[in-house]
């Protein structure tokens, strides 16, 4: 698009949101060794629009604190190794406008 | 409080909350449950509410609901690299009661839209998560929450829990949706003071503008970008097919960030201040994959049911007509003392003959056909931007070889028969 935009820090967006963090992780990697042995691209670490998935010490981290909570991961992991719920009530993120 | 109601609600959205207000409002006794601090908290929609399905609900609810700018003019947008083919529709009457759309703040609406259901007697519990159905001899008969004791009983539940609708594939009624059918989209409030706002999209005070961006927005993928004017903020946004984004290998939220850099885009946002930023899914499958709706002590409305129009944006229309009439057959229900499938079929019945399922229907193949045929985004739409360069570039060449040019240009690579082919199809798909 014209000259290259800048490479955007999602942190920065996320920074703006207010999130009310559980101590559990909704989201769970069902089996670590799908990741490391069968999933070559590691697709979440690029889809997911706040960054929650991080390829770190040959694992995936879950840092589910930041989430949106859209869903995409779970539809879109090509193994489908993602176990997706909601927060519990009250938890997550709570958008003021939108 | 009794613990068994005629109604549950599940997810204080659009569908969810106008279910709740029809039904509260003949007298039944609702309960909303909502995972949020408040209604709204987890709703996310580009921001257009349109003004005639709401109404049918609250007569003249501009008067009193908190709304951002009546919208007065649409503008679509084909957009290549670094430059634009424009074309809109303004409209004066848009300006004057009764309004055609609104933009509006979910966040502020929802949380007003619900205390209107309050004022009918209908209760909203926040703050909580409905986690399972409760099902005896395959009829649905409440909800189980995440509190303690949390289980409650109705005799119709009403699934209004949103595109993801856990809770419908846990019944049975869908199957996990494929990449393909749903998109995610990206968003950001800027924030930008009132006067240069309306300086900047040419409008009068208080009035609103919509722009549909085409193309280059979702890097040819099949999407739009969006930018609506609310009074203090711009909502820009953009998504596109899961299933593309994942294969192309974009990540979200640097396409936002070249949207705002497009030469374009960059002028309408500059200085802005981002204030919060959003990521929700779209249903895209249209019709093809509507879910089941009604089946013994249930119905599923808006998002869960995939209820979107996506070539024209609609959503939350759909999602209001379709709570009001599963609210119709409820009562309907309710009066007869039956809440079996046959009784609450009239839902059906009657959403099939609303312009819900008949735009649904008309629209079947268009999404599917723009995914599979990537030339309408990928050629077209920087063909048509190249034709005018040409046409406009004052450069003496005479008009006659730059028409040759153009020609050649456009049919150079497929040829007359895929051009004349491509129309057809287009013109089938949404005929």
């Amino acid at each position: 698009m014209g000259k290259k935009a800048k490479e955007v820090n999602v942190d920065d967006k996320l920074y703006l949101n207010r999130f009310k963090a559980d101590e559990k992780s909704h989201l769970t990697i069902i089996d670590p060794e799908i990741c490391r042995d069968k999933c070559t691209n590691k697709d979440c670490t690029v889809f997911c629009p706040a960054k929650v998935y991080e390829w770190r010490d040959g694992r995936i981290m879950v840092g589910f604190e930041g989430c949106l909570e859209c869903g995409a991961c779970r539809i879109a992991c090509p193994h489908k190794n993602i176990e997706w719920s909601y927060p519990r009530g009250g938890y997550g993120v709570q958008f003021k406008l939108a | 409080m009794p613990k068994k109601f005629d109604a549950i609600v599940v997810g204080a959205g659009m569908a969810g909350l106008a279910a709740a207000y029809k039904m509260s409002s003949e007298g039944l006794s609702v309960v909303v449950i909502e995972r949020g601090d408040y209604p709204g908290a987890k709703n996310v929609m580009g921001g257009v509410l349109y003004r005639s399905m709401m109404e049918e609900l609250i007569p003249e609810f501009w008067k009193e609901a908190p709304l951002q700018r009546p919208v007065v003019e649409q503008r679509f947008w084909m957009l290549d690299k670094q430059s634009v083919v424009t074309s809109g529709y303004k409209d004066e009457s848009w300006a004057e009661e009764p309004y055609n759309c609104f933009t509006v703040f979910r966040g502020e609406f929802d949380r007003w839209f619900a205390k209107k259901c309050e004022e009918k007697g209908a209760l909203i519990i926040n703050e909580t998560l409905v986690e399972s159905c409760i099902v005896d001899d395959g009829k649905v008969i409440g909800v189980q929450t995440n509190r303690p004791e949390g289980d409650l009983y109705a005799n119709v539940v009403v699934l209004a829990d949103g595109v993801n609708s856990l809770l419908g594939k846990q019944l049975g009624f869908h199957r996990e949706w494929e990449p393909q059918q749903v998109a995610l989209a990206v968003m950001e409030e800027l924030k930008l003071p009132e006067e240069v706002i309306e300086d900047r999209f040419n409008l009068e005070p208080g009035m609103g503008t919509t722009i549909e961006l085409f193309g280059q927005g979702t890097m040819g993928m099949v999407g739009t970008a969006f930018i609506y004017t609310n009074k203090q903020h711009i909502s820009i946004g953009v998504g596109a097919l899961l299933s593309q984004i994942r294969e192309k290998q974009v990540q979200p939220y640097q396409l936002l960030e070249n949207l705002k850099q497009h030469p374009a885009v960059r002028p309408l946002v500059r200085g802005a201040e981002p204030v919060e930023y959003y990521a929700h899914l779209i249903p895209e499958g249209g019709y093809n994959s509507i879910p089941k709706l009604v089946s013994d002590g249930v119905v599923v409305v808006g998002d869960a049911a995939q209820l979107v129009n996506g070539i024209h944006r609609e959503g939350s229309n759909m999602a209001m007509t379709s709570g009001r009439l599963a609210a119709e057959a409820v009562i309907h229900a309710c009066n007869m003392g039956h809440f079996d499938r046959d009784a609450l079929s009239s839902y059906e019945n009657e959403l099939n003959n609303s312009f819900v399922i008949k735009d649904l229907e008309k629209y079947k193949d268009a999404s599917h056909l723009l995914e599979s045929n990537p030339r309408y985004f990928n050629n077209y739409i920087p063909t048509a931007n190249m034709a005018l360069r040409e046409m406009l570039t004052v450069d003496g060449v005479s008009k006659k070889q730059k028409q040759k040019k153009l020609t050649k240009s456009i049919l150079g690579k497929n040829g007359l028969f895929t051009l004349g082919k491509d129309i057809y199809q287009m013109w089938k798909a949404v005929r």
